[in-house]
């Protein structure tokens, strides 16, 4: 590294600041073996999901720094580290920090992500790139965590918004089995409650053709005998909930799990400047941007902000200027985002996709704040349960 | 077939190049993959399929010829300003966004947008002349009357790149606001504003010592500061007044160039950002990229005149009556 560097500066010299010895040092931590990188295979070998370490994004963001670097006199490294199975994911990141690393970026199981909390999560920089949970966001946050990822109930609340716009209030709710889904349903019953929708049922359902069960496994059965305007699905999985779209009983759209999907990233938004980040990318990975990928890429564009602004590595200096909500940074997404200081989650527009087109964006015209119209998305201050 | 045809073609351009101007206005669309061709009355005389994604064009030094830079062919294809027949390619142009022409009459700089470099290319015979790193998603581009400096702005790093052209090196990197987009310069190049797309600014450097000297600030009534996201920028050849295209905020504002200060702001289409000024100046066409049309503003009274229907996502004007 320090050769290249070295290499970098001479090239440089013309009329420039040659670059500071410590570059603005940025960290990955993911897990060896990670189950939530391995495809996930349904019936028939099919991996209805494709999934892959965000860390690609992570790579885009500091490959992009040469220039800046140049102007700066100040390079950026992206360190990956990747955790052995059992491996203490607190003591890596207490590493990474002697290592002079301005961030973290989290991407964690959730056991490992409350051990790091738990022991380093009091001050510097750790940003979830994974995780839409809001307890990450509410009773277990941290002084230290930020999140890139928008939270289950920022994108629900994106979801209703545009059911709201579209005068689809009438809401049937189907939901999966386990707590994923339940933690979604939640989301969603607050979202319905936010944005003054109506719950026309909620209904859960199974993966099954026992004829016992029909009333759970049946897409026809689950979704007659009620009146509603929109089906909106919570299954985590999407075995069950891809069988919903043209199954059901009333003409109705589905949307949430299919269908029209409420998503941080999309490789087909066509504004914004998103073509070139969307090409960028694809060059640079071989795949398709997703959600994970733009939040790597949007946690490690942040501390280039930061530095580039304050012209310098100094840890506790670029901390307070990421966590302070006045880091003004470009999203891609059309508006500029912030990090809310209440729980340090990154406010963003929301793209509802279906899976091929951007269909529309949240927040929408109409929906009023008193601060940023973002804060119409997710938990805001005054409703927070994170006390840090 | 094409390229076999481009060196007899170059040479009847060159023996016919004293045309009288048409007046005709070619707004390039970048969805439509055509050009839209608008007469002095305001009304459609022509559309015609180009290349893939045309963005940025640009006339040659006696107006006889336009280039048109096309984003997804990765070429800049060149015509005939009198007929509007394809001329020649330069192929082989890494995604070209914008470009703009050296007083040399030869030398063309490119931003290449997916590339995070500009290059230069010989308009003649299309060889790459060379080629310089940028941040990455370079645009805007400016040469100085004298033809010693380029200014290219790079979008994604915040950064406005200054290109020697005679020491063929990049002397200076300047820190501006949130996403760089385009230029103008003073009549007297002594200043040069650069657009700041989400920072709703235009900051100003000043050209002998690379610095910025100031910035304005956008906001017509009603709209937030996060919808104002300026993109081109046109100074009048006195100096005197600026006109810039505010994007989301779907207005032009009008500058007092010295005091740089807002006298105006002008309502357009929707998400405007291309701009093109008649040669008496009396008119200002304005592209309005999301609602495919142009407005063509009266700029004495500072009022639209009309709007003319383009093609999908309208993106750069020229205006063939000088």
């Amino acid at each position: 590294m320090i050769a290249r560097l070295a290499v970098l500066a001479i090239a440089l010299v013309l009329a420039l600041p040659a670059l500071a010895a410590e570059p603005a040092r940025i960290v990955y931590l993911g897990v060896v073996d990670d189950p939530a990188y391995q495809p996930q295979r349904v019936y028939t070998g099919l991996a209805l999901k494709d999934r892959h370490r965000p860390v690609d994004g992570a790579r885009l963001a500091v490959a992009g720094t040469k220039a800046l670097a140049r102007a700066l006199g100040i390079g950026f490294v992206l360190d990956e580290r990747l955790l052995a199975a059992g491996g203490d994911a607190a003591a890596e990141v207490r590493a990474a920090r002697a290592s002079g690393a301005l961030a973290v970026l989290l991407d964690l199981p959730e056991q490992a992500m409350a051990a790091v909390l738990a022991a380093e999560g009091g001050e510097g920089l750790l940003v979830n790139i994974r995780h839409v949970d809001d307890r990450w966001r509410g009773a277990d946050c941290a002084p230290a965590l930020l999140h890139a990822m928008p939270s289950r109930s920022m994108l629900t609340d994106a979801l209703a918004q545009h059911l709201r716009f579209r005068g689809w209030t009438r809401v049937l709710v189907l939901r999966g089995p386990g707590p994923e889904n339940e933690a979604e349903a939640a989301a969603i019953r607050r979202s319905i409650g936010k944005f003054g929708l109506d719950l026309a049922d909620e209904r859960a359902f199974e993966l099954t053709n026992d004829p016992r069960q029909r009333d759970l496994g049946n897409v026809a059965l689950l979704t007659g005998d009620a009146r509603y305007d929109v089906i909106w699905l919570a299954d985590a999985e999407g075995e069950f909930g891809r069988y919903v779209p043209f199954a059901t009983y009333l003409p109705r759209p589905v949307v949430g799990s299919e269908g029209l999907t409420p998503v941080a990233w999309h490789w087909t938004l066509e504004r914004y400047g998103a073509p070139q980040l969307n090409q960028r990318f694809r060059r640079a990975a071989g795949r398709d941007m997703a959600a994970g990928d733009w939040a790597a890429w949007v946690a490690v564009r942040s501390i280039i902000e930061a530095v580039s602004q304050r012209r310098t590595v100094d840890r506790a200096g670029i901390a307070e200027l990421v966590r302070s909500g006045d880091l003004a940074l470009d999203l891609y997404k059309g508006v500029r985002g912030s990090f809310r200081p209440w729980d340090g989650q990154l406010r963003q527009p929301i793209l509802l996709a279906t899976h091929n087109a951007v269909i529309a964006i949240a927040p929408f015209d109409g929906f009023q704040h008193q601060t940023d119209t973002l804060d119409t998305l997710g938990i805001d201050r005054p409703e927070t349960a994170c006390r840090r | 077939m094409l390229k076999g045809l481009s060196g007899a073609l170059c040479a009847v351009s060159v023996a016919g190049s004293a045309w009288a101007a048409s007046g005709i206005a070619i707004v390039s669309n970048e969805r439509g993959n055509t050009l839209t061709v608008i007469g002095p009355d305001l009304a459609i005389v022509d559309t015609m399929e180009t290349c893939a994604r045309p963005r940025g064009m640009h006339f040659s030094a006696d107006r006889s010829e336009f280039f048109v830079g096309c984003a997804d062919d990765d070429q800049i294809a060149i015509y005939e300003t009198a007929t509007r027949t394809l001329l020649r390619r330069i192929t082989g142009v890494p995604a070209p966004e914008t470009f703009d022409l050296h007083p040399d009459g030869r030398r063309l700089v490119v931003s290449n947008e997916e590339d995070a470099a500009a290059s230069v290319y010989d308009v003649e015979t299309g060889e790459l002349l060379a080629e310089y790193e940028t941040g990455e998603e370079p645009e805007g581009v400016q040469i100085t009357p004298d033809g010693r400096l380029a200014f290219v702005a790079s979008e994604a790093a915040n950064l406005v790149h200054v290109i020697d052209l005679e020491a063929d090196a990049v002397i200076a990197d300047i820190l501006v606001d949130t996403r760089p987009r385009r230029f103008a310069l003073t009549p007297d190049a002594a200043e040069l504003w650069v657009s700041a797309e989400l920072a709703g600014v235009v900051n100003i450097i000043d050209v002998a010592s690379l610095k910025l000297v100031g910035d304005i600030a956008f906001l017509p009534t009603g709209f937030r500061p996060e919808q104002v996201t300026p993109v081109d920028v046109l100074i009048t050849a006195d100096g005197s007044r600026a006109y810039v295209a505010l994007g989301r905020a779907n207005h032009v504002a009008v500058v007092d160039v010295a005091a740089r200060e807002v006298l105006d702001y002008v309502l357009v289409g929707k998400r405007a950002w291309g701009l093109a000024l008649s040669a008496d100046e009396s008119r200002l066409f304005v592209a309005n990229g999301l609602s495919d049309d142009v407005t063509v503003v009266d700029t004495a009274s500072l009022r639209a005149l009309t709007s003319t229907p383009t093609g999908l996502v309208p993106y750069g004007i020229l205006i063939d009556d000088r």
